[in-house]
């Protein structure tokens, strides 16, 4: 079956749909749209994104923004992304450790998913926590002043 | 000179990001007083005298950047906020979008009213979702309390906000990509002329300003400009926000007067170095600025004219400290790693410089790099800089790399194969 918008996406989307002075504008926050009902963008969801906003907007357009910003998840990723900081700060305060004992905790490689597909790690960009590195963002939540204890703690609880 | 809280006074105290909280301190009276009683004219004249220059990176003097927009154009004006917080090290917009909410949108308030605009943007980096939610929450109480909307606070004003959220691309912090980014598009750097003031945000005249920029303009519209101007230094008025980070006791976010010492900040703010360690030195304005060695951060004020005195820059207002245990390669090495992987592809000196230097460095690094390797990096940053492309990213990689290997060679060449400096360094 094709993909369309869940209910509480297409309640979102009718929301937003006249605010824009150009319909093109549509394009990210409907991608988001798609994001949060299937975990991730495909080429059948930014067909029907396309479709969506309407000419002149086209897969190609729709595939060529998706693919621009890392956010959008190309691939599906686990009930729990994990993304740990490799930039300057966050490696000053020693999140490879962050990132080494993660891995090794799941037995995983970065960029992997766990065969459960409960966990995604991902070696991600400055996420603007650098004063209280080292840090990770589990899904939507950042996780700031870690210690390898902490980390843990945060992956036990995790259902 | 120090620290001086004006945009962070009421840190710390009880649902800052509320409008009863706002309000209980003043909030939105001069908004108020901006769209009541004062001209478009008036009010960036105001915000000329105030000296207040631009939060985000650039320093372009903010008044300056309002006086370009042809009020008289037929074309709608937008005002759009850039709070896609992204350059590496940089977390103090976080502060004002996490718990001063309110102060930012009346700085936007004001800002309309000066350029005309009754369409708003807040472009807000993605994964800040707690600052989407703090800025939705605030945008929310504004329309119900009838600051925002057809009537903003009573005076007939009209004025609609929305927030857009990024997907997690560095180079939207740029504002013509930023634009791009709010149209639907790719995040690609506009080539200019025209600057956004003539041809912006759906080919309209646009202005956009830094979170923290538009904090500072409630102030000086209530209290000012000659108050405002009398801080700081006569080039860099006012306060700041600083963000440090890096092995220092206490990193966090500062505001202090511009020109206050930046060996102030790290040892009086900041309670030194944390564990005893010894400074090596300082990346003074966020990942792009070259970096200020131990000796040169004891000489070093925090306003534009020291830096530039200093062959740096103030930039993003993000202090990384780095000790005498950390691996300057390493760190040089994760920047042109950054800088390759942000880059858009448009222009070719940074597409194939900047992953040019990450791999000759990733090279040098592993300890499988040569001399030649490390005299191919400068002179691929002679290449990269100086408005052979769009954007300056390639110029901020290179700000990045070129200084670090001029003032830390040894550190280099001791990971060289052909080194002689192996023996006395390792």
């Amino acid at each position: 079956m094709s993909y369309v918008f869940s209910e509480t996406a297409e309640a979102r989307f009718q929301k937003i749909k006249d605010i824009f002075p150009d319909k093109r504008s549509l394009i990210l926050p409907a991608l988001y749209l798609v994001q949060r009902d299937k975990g991730f963008v495909d080429q059948e969801s930014m067909e029907y994104v396309a479709e969506r906003i309407g000419e002149p907007i086209s897969l190609a357009h729709v595939y060529g923004v998706a693919t621009f910003y890392t956010m959008y998840n190309k691939k599906p990723v686990g009930k729990y992304h994990i993304q740990i900081c490799e930039n300057i700060s966050c490696y000053i305060m020693g999140n490879d450790d962050v990132m080494h004992h993660v891995c090794k905790k799941l037995g995983i490689e970065k960029g992997e998913t766990t065969k459960d597909k409960k966990f995604t790690v991902s070696g991600v960009q400055c996420l603007g926590a650098c004063g209280y590195a080292p840090m990770m963002q589990i899904n939507e939540t950042y996780y700031e002043h870690l210690t390898l204890e902490k980390v843990d703690e945060i992956l036990n609880g995790l259902e | 000179m120090g620290e001086l809280k004006i945009l962070t006074k009421h840190r710390g105290e009880k649902d800052t990001h509320t409008l009863a909280h706002y309000k209980s301190v003043g909030g939105y009276e001069a908004a108020k007083k901006a769209l009541s009683s004062l001209s478009s004219e008036e009010l960036i004249d105001m915000v000329k005298k105030s000296g207040l220059r631009g939060r985000g990176g650039a320093g372009f003097p903010t008044g300056m950047k309002w006086g370009f927009i042809d009020r008289k154009s037929p074309k709608p004006k937008y005002l759009v906020c850039n709070a896609d917080e992204g350059e590496p090290g940089t977390f103090k917009d976080r502060v004002i979008l996490e718990e001063f909410p309110h102060m930012m949108l009346e700085g936007m308030i004001i800002a309309a009213k000066a350029i005309d605009a009754h369409k708003a943007f807040i472009y807000i980096r993605g994964e800040y979702t707690l600052s989407i939610d703090r800025v939705q929450q605030a945008i929310d109480e504004a329309y119900q309390a009838g600051i925002l909307g057809k009537n903003c606070l009573g005076t007939g004003y009209e004025l609609d906000m929305v927030i857009y959220q990024g997907a997690g691309a560095y180079i939207c912090g740029e504002e013509t990509a930023l634009i791009n980014s709010l149209e639907g598009r790719r995040g690609h750097p506009r080539l200019k002329p025209p600057f956004p003031a003539v041809s912006g945000l759906y080919g309209c005249p646009t202005v956009v300003n830094n979170v923290e920029t538009f904090s500072a303009v409630p102030h000086i519209i209530k209290n000012g400009a000659e108050w405002y101007a009398k801080m700081g230094t006569p080039k860099s008025t006012g306060t700041r926000l600083f963000s440090v980070s890096g092995p220092v006791k206490r990193p966090g976010v500062y505001e202090i007067e511009l020109g206050t010492p930046l060996m102030y900040l790290i040892n009086e703010l900041c309670g030194g170095m944390a564990n005893g360690k010894k400074l090596r030195g300082i990346i003074p304005g966020g990942s792009s600025v070259p970096i200020l060695t131990a000796k040169e951060c004891e000489t070093a004020n925090m306003d534009f004219e020291s830096m530039v005195e200093h062959k740096t820059m103030l930039g993003s207002g993000a202090v990384i400290v780095l000790a005498e245990d950390t691996d300057i390669v390493e760190t040089t090495y994760r920047l042109a790693e950054f800088y390759a992987h942000e880059s858009c592809g448009q222009c070719t000196p940074c597409r194939e410089g900047t992953h040019w230097v990450a791999g000759l460095l990733h090279k040098i690094k592993e300890g499988h790099g040569t001399q030649k390797d490390l005299d191919l990096i400068l002179s691929l940053t002679v290449n990269m800089e100086g408005g052979t492309t769009i954007c300056p990213l390639a110029d901020a990689c290179v700000g990045a790399v070129r200084p670090a290997i001029e003032k830390y060679r040894a550190e280099f060449e001791a990971r060289l194969t052909d080194s002689t400096h192996k023996k006395q360094v390792a």
